[in-house]
């Protein structure tokens, strides 16, 4: 949620924030795509490596970055240590040793490897989407991937409710504090109380969803047969310039991982 | 597209609509003619069908919603449903009616919508922006936008499709009176020299006065009642409508109630040196408060919105922790009120929110009475007793069994009240009770908080109302920027 509840202050006019939100959310897929198929230090080192150094063209401080991104870092280390204990790759030199928590050189290699890859797969997708502006993005979906208007655009008012509804989330529980509710030690009686929160969100939701609907049929949303845009998100040489630096990018790095033999399919 | 500000007639006959799953007919029997370029106001009390004869205007009633409907609608000579196009239309809640993050896109939306041609669209947007006296920037974020203007922003988004007939579903209901202010000034200016027929329903009729030329007046089930100018519909009808709740403007209704104080008493809350930053913001919501109230007085805070006076009773009534200073209620355990457990809380402090449904959370009206007093380990026969004087006394006690989201907004707003009174606390904490409230609610409102108050109980009431305000304060505080300032008014 922290990821999209509020949009982080970037610098729109960095040179890879300006790209066209299509190509961002392309180059970002292909590397994770590619980092699906294999479990190597090699590959995922090298685009993770690459894709840190483009953090400044993306107009993203690192500051804020870091602070946006701190569920996906302890996701990364969980992976690590995860795999670390679960692995049955126990060879090298013992390193820790509790009943049955072994941690040997190899098995945290492999651990480690395990996050570098979750980081490197995430991470391409984190810049795109973090730089990308809701509506360029459902004007390019409708122009250049043929997504219907009413989808694209209905979605994206329904999300800007979103931060409407995270308030009103939080002045739920202050209404059930004051009605006396709460505070109790019992957890099914917690949960009761959590349900009849959440079903009251809903209530608020589906009216607010109702009423939106109508005013954007007022503006003649459902009705409109030839809709025209006002926005013409282009695709051009730098778009796919981007494009074909992580084709390129994901390409080395594969290529890379085959000439030094780390190379190791997940489905083998 | 149609030719630009030509007003267009509207004619209704025998017009009638009951939604599905309704016994009772939203409306019935309406029969309304109004000319190109003439300027309604729709009055009557609440559940004499405005609400649904706007939409029909609008051809906004989607006819699968209807369990029975009959007559007919027509904008322009053809049936309403056909003419959308040619109605533009403005609801309460300004949050709900944005669709784009970016003011000029979201003026745009409407002629992507009807399909004019790219290059034409954004000096008509300009053009409609400057109608409505937009003065932010084309690409201001809608979200960091007061309410105000962006109901302001909401009717360029209308009249940029260029509509023969306006129709405005109270605008200005969910707005401080500088934001009401704002829309009506928007409206008129951008009314003035052009032949759009308006069609107004606005609760807050003293404010829109000035924008219109004829009263129609509408019954629950009985259609038309009254119909003409202002003065004479008001003149006649003035009494009778406010006593059916409808806010009649002033010279023809009735007067201000005059400011009652209350007795006094020990001071019950003491609030030092509170302050407030919400998280992701860097402002304080609140800095260095200090708040204390006596038995027996209502307090009134004001200030405009976004000042921090919602903050300032959250943190007043408990339910929010401050970063610095604390609350502390006289009697109790010897803690901050924040630190209180919500069921000792309950007991003394008892907290109504602006939006009813959201202290709801049981099925019927009666047991919304009972679980404070559960809570507060009061005996059952004894709560089972002041639920039903309750109940009695708020005009409740007919729907005591009905599911309490299914209730009218005034009857939402009652039973709000009921149910926080239910645990007889001594601290009553309101944020905007009268908001949206009609006339009758109001009054009844005032009443029961001046008995409240009369009988010990202190009062810490956050609102916009100012005849609310000047009805019951016995002392003022006034918040700006996070920084209130208590003003105790000398009143003999």
């Amino acid at each position: 949620m922290t990821l999209l509840q509020t949009h982080l202050s970037t610098d729109p006019g960095a040179p890879l924030a300006r790209r066209n939100p299509v190509a961002k959310l392309a180059a970002a897929l292909i590397p994770s795509v590619v980092l699906l198929v294999s479990v190597d230090p090699v590959s995922s080192g090298l685009l993770l490596t690459a894709w840190l150094i483009s953090v400044p063209s993306w107009g993203v401080g690192w500051p804020g970055l870091v602070r946006r991104l701190w569920p996906l870092g302890l996701a990364v280390v969980m992976v690590t240590l995860g795999n670390a204990v679960f692995t049955a790759r126990k060879g090298g030199a013992t390193m820790l040793e509790a009943g049955p928590l072994l941690i040997t050189t190899e098995s945290l290699a492999t651990g480690a490897t395990a996050g570098l890859r979750v980081a490197a797969i995430a991470l391409p997708g984190v810049l795109a989407v973090l730089t990308i502006d809701p509506v360029d993005l459902a004007d390019s979906l409708v122009r250049h991937l043929r997504v219907p208007a009413r989808f694209a655009y209905g979605s994206l008012a329904a999300f800007r409710l979103a931060p409407l509804l995270a308030a009103e989330w939080e002045v739920l529980g202050r209404a059930r504090r004051a009605r006396g509710l709460g505070g109790d030690r019992n957890p099914l009686r917690a949960l009761a109380v959590l349900g009849g929160r959440l079903f009251a969100l809903l209530v608020g939701a589906v009216r607010r969803g109702t009423h939106l609907a109508v005013a954007m049929d007022a503006r003649g949303f459902a009705a409109s047969a030839h809709r025209t845009s006002a926005r013409r998100p282009e695709f051009g040489r730098a778009d796919a310039a981007l494009l074909a630096a992580s084709a390129l990018l994901t390409a080395v790095a594969v290529t890379a991982a085959l000439a030094t033999g780390a190379w190791s399919p997940v489905l083998s | 597209m149609t030719v630009p500000d030509r007003g267009a007639a509207v004619r209704v006959r025998g017009f009638g609509w009951r939604y599905a799953g309704r016994k009772a007919w939203a409306c019935r029997g309406v029969d309304l003619d109004i000319a190109a370029g003439e300027r309604v106001l729709l009055v009557g009390p609440s559940g004499a069908g405005k609400s649904t004869v706007l939409r029909a205007v609008a051809g906004l009633l989607d006819p699968e919603t209807a369990a029975e409907q009959e007559g007919s609608v027509e904008v322009g000579g053809v049936p309403a449903a056909a003419a959308r196009d040619r109605v533009g239309m403005l609801l309460q809640d300004p949050e709900a009616s944005l669709v784009m993050s970016r003011s000029s896109d979201d003026v745009a939306f409407g002629l992507e919508n009807a399909g004019v041609p790219a290059e034409e669209i954004w000096p008509r947007v300009d053009e409609a922006l400057a109608r409505v006296g937009f003065r932010h920037g084309r690409h201001r974020p809608t979200a960091a936008l007061s309410g105000g203007e962006q109901q302001r922003l909401a009717l360029a988004g209308a009249l940029v499709r260029r509509p023969s007939v306006l129709v405005l579903d109270e605008p200005t209901a969910n707005l401080d009176p500088a934001g009401t202010a704002t829309v009506l000034s928007a409206v008129e200016s951008a009314l003035t020299g052009a032949g759009t027929t308006l069609l107004l329903v606005e609760h807050r009729v003293d404010a829109a006065a000035g924008l219109i030329d004829r009263v129609v007046v509408l019954e629950p089930g009985g259609g038309v009642v009254d119909d003409g100018p202002p003065a004479e519909v008001f003149g006649r009808r003035g009494a009778a409508l406010a006593a059916a709740g409808v806010w009649v403007p002033t010279p023809w209704g009735p007067a201000a109630p005059p400011f009652r104080p209350g007795p006094g008493g020990d001071v019950v809350l003491t609030a030092r040196d509170l302050s407030l930053t919400y998280p992701r913001t860097r402002r304080p919501a609140l800095s260095s408060a200090s708040l204390s109230v006596r038995r027996g007085t209502a307090v009134a805070v004001t200030g405009p919105n976004g000042s921090g006076k919602s903050t300032l009773a959250m943190l007043a009534a408990g339910l929010l922790p401050p970063d610095t200073g604390s609350v502390r209620l006289s009697g109790g355990p010897d803690r901050p009120l924040h630190r209180w457990r919500p069921r000792d809380l309950c007991r003394r402090v008892g907290t109504v929110f602006q939006d009813p449904e959201h202290q709801f959370v049981t099925r019927t009206a009666r047991d919304e009475l009972l679980v404070g007093p559960h809570r507060a380990g009061i005996p059952a026969d004894a709560a089972a007793r002041r639920a039903d004087e309750l109940l009695d006394r708020l005009r409740l006690t007919r729907l005591a069994g009905a599911n309490p989201f299914t209730l009218s907004g005034g009857e939402k707003r009652r039973l709000s009240v009921a149910a926080v009174l239910a645990t007889a606390p001594d601290l009553l904490v309101m944020d905007e009770p009268t908001f949206g409230q009609d006339a009758r609610t109001w009054a009844e409102l005032l009443e029961l908080c001046v008995g409240l108050r009369a009988g010990g109980t202190a009062i810490v009431a956050v609102t916009h109302d100012e005849a609310f305000a000047s009805a019951l304060a016995d002392e003022r505080v006034t918040v700006s920027g996070g920084v209130p300032a208590t003003a105790a008014e000398v009143r003999s």
